[in-house]
């Protein structure tokens, strides 16, 4: 690792975390590439070798997991929670979602309210990240 | 038994770089700056907490090996050192807009919590910080 490793590491992280905070927004690779510094094609394979998964696995993903906060923790409506993670159509947002979660909005939320966590570890360690599961659900 | 929890430490790699960003940009003072031969033992505290320090600990020899440091520094850029820093402040909105004047990189915006108003932010290494107006406690 030299120091220029160190900081392509930082300005993908950098990346990352304008995915965590403006989720709710659209997002695209150029703009993300751009804050990271590197060409397209080199900021989707870096960030895969870098962190685990693609960036558009770490945002779909990081999308689902605030809608799964939203679900339990608050009283906005379904189609309101899916625009508000960023997500364009309802019907991209319920296949999404169940795809990943297994069960559709509804039934998730009938699961009732979580205890309250700082936002943090609940973005660390309730995304559906697939770390660790079973290889048949990595899908896109 | 115990009776308080006086030194923690972080990851940082220029210590430099530390001192500017977390007594220049967060405010923190200088506890401890001493040239040990060594090491640089560096610690910071919130103002008026001096019994509540943060070691700033450049990682590498001879505590450990070359190796070994690089993956600390690999792991730390890529926000994976595990260091937290939770801060609490008499108002998150005022001290986010402070922060955001100073050229602050945030991971999240002042959110209405359960627990009060919070919202996060990175050091220039990779750590994650978090800073907290707490709700008062229900009577």
């Amino acid at each position: 690792m030299t120091r220029a490793a160190e900081e392509t590491n930082r300005r993908l992280l950098r990346a990352r975390d304008t995915m965590d905070l403006t989720y709710g927004r659209s997002l695209d690779i150029p703009t993300l590439a751009r804050i990271a510094c590197v060409s397209e094609a080199h900021f989707i394979r870096e960030f895969r070798a870098t962190f685990g998964e693609t960036p558009h696995r770490y945002l779909q993903r990081r999308r689902v997991e605030r809608a799964l906060y939203l679900l339990r923790c608050t009283d906005r409506s379904i189609t309101d929670i899916c625009f508000d993670v960023g997500f364009a159509s309802l019907g991209t947002f319920s296949k999404t979602f169940r795809l990943i979660v297994g069960e559709s909005p509804s039934e998730y939320r009938r699961r009732g309210e979580v205890i309250p966590v700082p936002t943090c570890f609940a973005m660390a360690w309730t995304r559906p990240s697939s770390f660790g599961e079973d290889d048949r659900r990595m899908t896109g | 038994m115990l009776s308080s929890l006086r030194i923690s430490q972080i990851y940082v790699l220029d210590q430099d770089q530390a001192v500017d960003f977390y007594v220049g940009k967060l405010g923190l003072e200088i506890n401890t700056d001493q040239d040990l031969g060594f090491m640089r033992f560096l610690t910071v505290n919130v103002p008026g907490e001096p019994d509540h320090q943060i070691l700033l600990e450049k990682p590498g020899p001879p505590a450990m090996d070359p190796a070994t440091a690089e993956e600390v520094r690999s792991l730390l850029t890529k926000g994976r050192t595990g260091g937290h820093l939770f801060f609490t402040t008499p108002d998150a909105r005022k001290a986010y807009e402070d922060l955001l004047a100073k050229g602050v990189e945030f991971t999240q915006e002042p959110t209405e919590q359960p627990y009060g108003i919070d919202f996060g932010l990175r050091d220039p290494f990779g750590n994650h910080i978090r800073v907290a107006q707490m709700a008062p406690a229900a009577s």
